[in-house]
């Protein structure tokens, strides 16, 4: 059943395939603001490029998760699914395919984006320091489903809501930010030849947690906005 | 049923609240004023100087109950969700959205006793420790709460919708109390239990605790007598109640 949903999911997007690479636009275009914001000094620019890195992924999961269940739900077949299968199963469904389609696309996209602002920086071929953007796609692979998760939820819930588009980011980003804290002080901590396993635990405790907890959550929000 | 869950159907009852709590608030007011009174004689005049802080370690006697209240309100909040979601008591929803706004009121009082209270012992109005920061993020989870339940047309929609989100929300709450212990930065410990602050100052804490407590009861008793009004409007007795009060004939 939920590989069947999924497989909806997918199709859809694959038949839609330019709405996906927009989130990845926003994501690059973002970052490569603050070159311009800030100043183009490499040292500088290494300095914030974890922060400004992950508020960028975090913000484009943000817009991208207006998609979620929005077609969805305006042309009636969301609650026929709802109906059909769980709401839960539902809600699951939907956050595998919406990180496969923007979460893992950030992911992938990122060692641009430590290129384009320096992470690397200082690190020779020769040295035997670490590879900052190793960390950075780690973190972020470890962050972005997480992002996915808990944004379903706040989509879920301000489904049937009268203003949809700010009150979700006003709702779920109190909700990001232990996230945000850890996965860009992976990075950090990277950055300054400490260790950065432990962040790296938490990161992946937040997401236990979330896959444990959001689904049915929800997978219930669901239920109150299509019923 | 045991008869000793009698009360708790009877505070499901509207009715039965609003009567009842008619009767209960005089007296909660007046136990809130003997507290504060003898709150306020403690912390002004019994309470000695601190030897690093001078008199404004006063700040305190207010700073620690609304940030303690802050936290117990969301917590309670989210009980009262709970309670609202598994038994469908309507009176459980009204009472998460009589607290919402009283629990906002006392973190951002945190917030800004807190501000008043860091610029002459930290030297600085704010300070991005973890414990500052995730106060803030209550901040924010409380206004969620009270921005998306304002967001539905339909309150029966609002209320299970807010509630969820309280529920997920109140992950935060023992973050915030483990914070100090986790990051540890500049905000000092615990205040009460050891190596809180010298007996000397416990007992105005203590009884500037119990004030804010009766405080917060109240507020959230009134916020909870106009929202029991607001959603039985359609209701008989409140018609008749409307009518008792026009004429002005004591109830």
């Amino acid at each position: 059943m939920l590989l069947t949903l999924l497989k909806r999911e997918l199709m859809i997007a694959r038949r839609n395939w330019i709405g996906l690479a927009i989130p990845v636009f926003f994501f690059v275009m973002v970052v490569s603001l603050f070159p311009f914001a800030v100043s183009p000094d490499a040292p500088v620019l290494q300095k914030i490029a974890p922060g400004i890195i992950w508020v960028a992924a975090l913000l484009a999961t943000l817009l991208s998760l207006e998609q979620f269940y929005r077609t969805d739900y305006q042309d009636g077949s969301l609650e026929q699914l709802v109906i059909m299968s769980s709401p839960t199963l539902v809600a699951s469904a939907k956050i595998i395919a919406h990180w496969i389609l923007t979460g893992l696309p950030l992911v992938l996209i990122s060692p641009l984006l430590g290129v384009l602002m320096q992470l690397n920086y200082g690190v020779g071929y020769d040295s035997v320091a670490e590879d900052h953007t190793v960390v950075l796609m780690l973190s972020l692979l470890l962050g972005t489903p997480t992002l996915c998760l808990i944004g379903a939820v706040g989509m879920s819930l301000t489904l049937a809501a009268n203003r949809n588009g700010m009150l979700v980011s006003v709702l779920i980003l109190p909700l990001y930010v232990p996230i945000l804290i850890f996965g860009a002080s992976t990075v950090t901590a990277s950055l300054e030849n400490f260790g950065y396993n432990g962040q790296l635990a938490i990161l992946g405790a937040l997401l236990l947690l979330a896959m444990v907890f959001a689904p049915f959550a929800a997978g219930r929000a669901l239920k109150i906005s299509v019923s | 049923m045991a008869s000793n869950w009698r009360w708790f159907h009877q505070l499901g009852s509207p009715k039965w609240f609003f009567e009842k709590s008619a009767k209960w608030l005089p007296w909660l007011w007046a136990l809130f004023f003997i507290l504060l009174g003898l709150g306020l004689y403690h912390s002004l005049w019994v309470s000695p100087q601190d030897y690093q802080q001078g008199h404004s370690v006063r700040i305190m006697y207010i700073h620690v109950p609304v940030a303690a209240l802050s936290m117990v309100g969301y917590v309670a909040m989210a009980i009262a969700c709970t309670i609202g979601l598994v038994w469908k008591m309507k009176m459980a929803f009204a009472a998460a959205r009589a607290i919402a706004p009283v629990g906002a009121a006392m973190t951002f009082l945190a917030l800004f006793t807190g501000a008043v209270w860091g610029k002459p012992t930290w030297g600085t109005w704010w300070e991005w420790d973890a414990r500052l920061t995730s106060e803030l993020l209550l901040f924010f989870l409380y206004l969620g709460f009270i921005a998306l339940h304002s967001s539905f047309s339909e309150r029966n929609k609002a209320d299970k919708a807010a509630s969820v989100l309280a529920l997920v929300g109140v992950i935060n709450v023992p973050i915030i109390y483990f914070s100090v212990k986790w990051w540890n930065t500049l905000h000092q410990g615990y205040s009460l239990g050891t190596g809180g602050v010298a007996d000397e100052f416990k007992p105005a804490l203590f009884i500037m605790i119990a004030a804010i407590y009766v405080l917060f009861a109240n507020l959230v008793i009134m916020r909870l007598r106009a929202e029991v009004l607001l959603r039985e409007q359609k209701a008989r007795w409140v018609a008749d109640w409307a009518k008792g009060s026009e004429k002005g004939v004591k109830r």
